[in-house]
């Protein structure tokens, strides 16, 4: 028998959160106010529950390590968000978006989670407008949408390609006004560095102030994480340079169960690294794909040409260039899922068709979309016979206007002007669908311990859409946790505030304590940034786009070996009083570097491929991922032994699908 | 590329702080601001010198947390970015280049280059928000329409990524441009409007109370704002600070 009891409501699948709802124990307000709730994260995750559990009545404490809540890693978060409202009657529902993400996410998410998501998603748009955030509207003052990969209706809303800083300023704002009322006690520049768990329930967790070194420790009736994703564990990812494993991979440490953590989401369109010195990696937001269109060029001879910069891309004529999403997937064509998309690009690059000096991009052009754009344009103001420049410049001011700041950014990092040429674009690391595993609750393993947003795993099985991380993160804080966090309070109304002089604060602290001396006092010889990058590299070639049996087992082997030298030979200058950076990433990559482990392990494991996670040795012979469901339709949860990533325990919780039939997904 | 590096350091917040010469080489042209800092602290690592501390974090030019003042010009020579965003291709080979915190009496630094700037977030909790209830039940959001004109204009306010460039520009080292760009948000929009008079109250009080100088409309601000988050935020400020002072 499974140790996982997802704990799904019964019922037929559209009434199950409103039956769980109406059944589960509630907190009366008086009682509220005696409960004491942590939220790790500010995020779109943690910012909106931290803000409706003050309003609620809890008594919060938010902790983030940036030095605002609003420059938490959502900000950066560009496209859109998605949300069945069907206001461009295009077909849209609730079933229609619970069905393309169960699709999308290659049938390893559960059902009863997604339909949920797909529920709530319209009151996060109707919440967001009435907390002022301006999303981009029509003239007719409604509402605009767009579409993203994978789906075959226009049901993301945005805010030019800013929709995650203006959700996120929204959470925010909200947040800022619980500060104010003083339900919430905000902590910036501070770390969580450990969980600490009494009587096996999660009550506390040990911090470290940035500023000054100082470890504090903070107890509470419940702990809610809600401290993003991964992807950093590659070293070069779209993630935020702070982006971080480690409230998570603490959990996991103390007992929380870690889900699918190798389904990582490559992203397609990213600009292509440039250096060594590269520190991260640029997305281009996949909002691009509705009007971009990418390609290569057919002959080889060209290739190589415009990678010895001989010729440029608009020398080559219209019938020498190979747009393969269009040739291989006409149904979807350009907005093809991102698994599909990157692995595309890759099988080009590889066969010798990139277009840069490194042969590691594709093009992704606009020329058509300014030209179709601007005909509509003129058409429009009653321009008869517009030259093809009059209709040109017509068209780049509706491009301009519909991703202005995602060419400005292009073009300050390329020296290109995309408006003029196609832009360069390969995939990179973007988003991390495995994470603490969850039930229904959003409860991890640990009672009383919660995950919220992209740090758990639980609604995009093994490829995420677009536009839908900045949903999920919203609804589990907006709509998810309020309710089901008080179902386990319920049962905290008489036990009165948690001491922090137990011998569990006490071991914490003595843990992490331990750990930073070792690395201050290590005089090593090598930086952080070394092992970093290293272990990047073993992860993006043997961890990335592509695995096998031989690479994961290398992998595995190397990732140890690298660990070990790490704790030998880290070099930390300065102290562990007042601010040191080293310190903190020096921390930080150590759990990386077991993390690390662990993905290859879950790689190893899943002989199949689905969404993100392709292996070698299971594909169709058109080259597509092959699934395997009578053996792989679980989630892989893996538990925390013998101190040892090596030796963690899998558990799977089986995956059944009532609602929809499994099917190999096809975009063609 | 080589260049002289002229970088403040200070040790903490007590501490009086002073330039110190780095030669650095081996600079790339499409190299990033910050990844030539962070070459630079690679360097001062392998010499177990302690690196140069400075705020960072999305290096997109989105989050706000980067804030160098380049040779006198808040977030450097380049126009409409951040330091973040800034590359060593506007730089020149043999170039001297001075790097400095923000500088303002309401942003004390912490240690280098890095500042306190938590007065924003303070002027932020003193009204920048419309107070509803996260609850989600609400108007349907397309209940009522918005003039397309009036949600672009707010968003370009709402663009503002609270960074500071404005308030380490002015003479006066006032943040006029950060709190004129959240009042206007609200204020261009039915949702925010029922609170707008209150909000720019609150707001300019509580910036009053961190420190922050008078407004004297250089317009310095919107010049290296990175947003360009524009004057007429200002006018609107003040239109409605005024007639919500009159009535109060
Ligand atoms: C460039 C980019 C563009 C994207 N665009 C889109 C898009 O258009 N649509 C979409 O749906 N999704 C998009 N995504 C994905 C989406 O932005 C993220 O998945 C989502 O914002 C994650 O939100 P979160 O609240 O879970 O975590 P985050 O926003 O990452 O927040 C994490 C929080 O946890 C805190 N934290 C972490 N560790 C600790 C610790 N140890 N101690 C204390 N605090 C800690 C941080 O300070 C921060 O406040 C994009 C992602 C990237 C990288
Ligand atoms: S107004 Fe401009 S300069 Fe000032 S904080 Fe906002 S973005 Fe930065
Ligand atoms: S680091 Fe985010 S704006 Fe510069």
């Amino acid at each position: 028998m499974s140790k996982l009891d997802a704990k799904i409501p019964e019922g037929p699948l559209a009434d199950k959160w409103t039956n769980h709802k109406n059944k589960i124990n509630l907190v009366n307000p008086a009682n509220k106010r005696h409960i004491d709730v942590i939220v790790i994260g500010t995020g779109l995750a943690g910012a909106s529950a931290a803000a409706t559990l003050a309003e609620l009545g809890y008594n919060v404490k938010a902790f983030a390590f940036q030095d605002s809540p609003r420059r938490a890693h959502s900000i950066a978060a560009q496209g859109g968000i998605n949300a069945a409202k069907n206001y461009q009657s295009d077909g849209d529902s609730v079933y229609r978006l619970f069905y393309d993400t169960i699709k999308g996410g290659d049938y390893r998410s559960r059902e009863a989670n997604v339909y949920r998501l797909a529920e709530v998603s319209t009151s996060i748009i109707d919440q967001c407008v009435a907390q002022g955030v301006p999303f981009a509207r029509e003239y007719g003052g409604l509402l605009d949408n767009r579409s993203f990969g994978g789906v075959l209706v226009s049901r993301t809303f945005y805010a030019k390609g800013q929709t995650g800083q203006q959700l996120l300023l929204g959470a925010y704002s909200a947040l800022s006004r619980q500060i104010s009322k003083g339900k919430v006690e905000m902590y910036n520049r501070h770390e969580m560095m450990d969980i600490v768990i009494v009587d096996g329930k999660a009550r506390g967790v040990i911090v470290r102030d940035l500023i000054t070194g100082e470890l504090e420790r903070h107890s509470a009736h419940a702990v809610v994480l809600a401290s993003g994703g991964y992807g950093n564990v590659f070293f070069l990812s779209t993630n935020a340079m702070g982006s971080n494993v480690t409230a998570a991979w603490k959990a996991y440490r103390r007992g929380a169960f870690m889900a699918n953590p190798s389904f990582t989401q490559i992203h397609p369109t990213c600009i292509p690294v440039s250096g060594d010195h590269q520190s991260k990696l640029t997305l281009m937001s996949e909002s691009l794909r509705n009007d971009g269109r990418i390609w290569v060029p057919k002959k080889k001879e060209d290739a190589e040409k415009l990678q010895q910069k001989r010729i440029k891309p608009t020398e080559i004529p219209e019938e020498d260039r190979d747009y393969y999403l269009e040739r291989r997937y006409p149904a979807f064509g350009n907005l093809v899922p991102r698994d599909v998309a990157s692995r595309a690009a890759k099988e080009r690059c590889d066969a010798g068709y990139g277009v840069n000096p490194t042969s590691q991009a594709v093009y992704l052009d606009f020329a058509d979309a300014i030209m179709r754009y601007g005909r509509t344009e003129a058409h429009v103001k009653g321009i008869h016979n517009p030259s093809d420049d009059q209709v040109r410049e017509l068209g780049k001011k509706v491009i301009e206007a519909k991703y202005g700041n995602l060419f400005q950014m292009y073009e300050k990092i390329q020296d290109e002007n995309p408006y003029e040429t196609p832009m360069m674009i390969y995939p990179a690391v973007h988003y991390t669908m495995g994470g603490l595993w969850v039930d229904y609750n959003l409860m991890t393993t640990v009672p009383g311990l919660y995950a919220l947003g992209e740090c758990n795993f639980s609604d995009h099985g093994a490829n995420r859409l677009g536009a839908s991380a900045l949903m999920q993160g919203l609804a589990d804080g907006y709509f998810v946790i309020p309710y089901t966090i008080g179902d386990y309070l319920a049962n905290d109304i008489r036990t009165g505030p948690i001491s922090t002089e137990s011998q569990e604060f006490e071991e914490a602290e003595k843990f992490v304590s331990d750990q930073i001396k070792h690395f201050v006092n290590n005089n090593g010889e090598k930086s952080v940034d070394y092992y970093h990058k290293k272990l990047g590299k073993i992860m993006w070639d043997k961890v990335g786009m592509s695995r096998s049996e031989e690479g994961l087992k290398a992998a595995i082997n190397e990732i140890r070996a690298l660990r070990e030298e790490f704790w030998k030979n880290v070099r930390v200058p300065g102290s562990d009083t007042g601010l040191n950076t080293e310190l903190e990433k020096a921390i930080r990559v150590s759990d990386f570097l077991e993390l690390g482990e662990l993905m290859a392990m879950d790689a190893l494991d899943r002989t199949e491929s689905c969404g993100g996670h392709f292996r070698e040795e299971s594909q169709t012979p058109e080259g597509e991922a092959l699934r395997k469901d009578e053996t792989f339709s679980f989630v892989s949860a893996y538990e925390h032994k013998e101190n040892d990533p090596g030796k963690s325990e899998l558990h799977k919780e089986p995956l059944t699908f009532e609602n929809v039939e499994v099917k190999q997904r096809s975009y063609k | 590329m080589k260049l002289h590096l002229k970088i403040w350091r200070q040790n903490g917040p007590q501490d009086k702080g002073k330039m110190v010469d780095y030669d650095i080489n081996d600079v790339s042209p499409d190299m990033s601001f910050l990844e030539m800092l962070d070459v630079l602290n690679e360097s001062l690592v392998a010499k177990n010198e302690e690196p140069i501390a400075f705020d960072h974090d999305c290096r997109e030019g989105i989050c706000g947390t980067c804030s160098l003042f380049i040779n006198g010009e808040a977030h450097g020579p380049d126009r409409a970015v951040t330091t973040c965003q800034l590359h060593m291709r506007k730089f020149k080979d043999g170039d001297t280049i001075y790097i400095e915190p923000w500088r303002a009496k309401a942003f004390p630094v912490i240690k280098d280059l890095m500042v306190d700037r938590s007065a924003f977030d303070r002027i932020i909790q003193a009204g920048g928000y419309v107070s509803v209830n996260t609850s989600g039940n609400t108007l349907d959001a397309n209940a009522i329409p918005i003039p397309k004109h009036d949600a672009d204009r707010s968003f370009d306010a709402a663009a503002c990524i609270g960074c500071g460039a404005c308030v380490a520009t002015c003479k006066n080292a006032s943040a006029m441009l950060f709190v004129s760009a959240k009042v206007s948000q609200f204020s261009l929009l039915p949702q925010g409007k029922v609170e707008a008079k209150q909000r720019a109250l609150n707001m300019v009080k509580q910036m009053d109370e961190e420190g922050f100088g008078n407004c004297t409309n250089t317009g310095a601000c919107e010049v290296e704002c990175p947003k360009e988050i524009s004057l007429e935020n200002i006018a609107r400020l003040n239109r409605e600070y005024l007639s919500a002072a009159l009535v109060e």
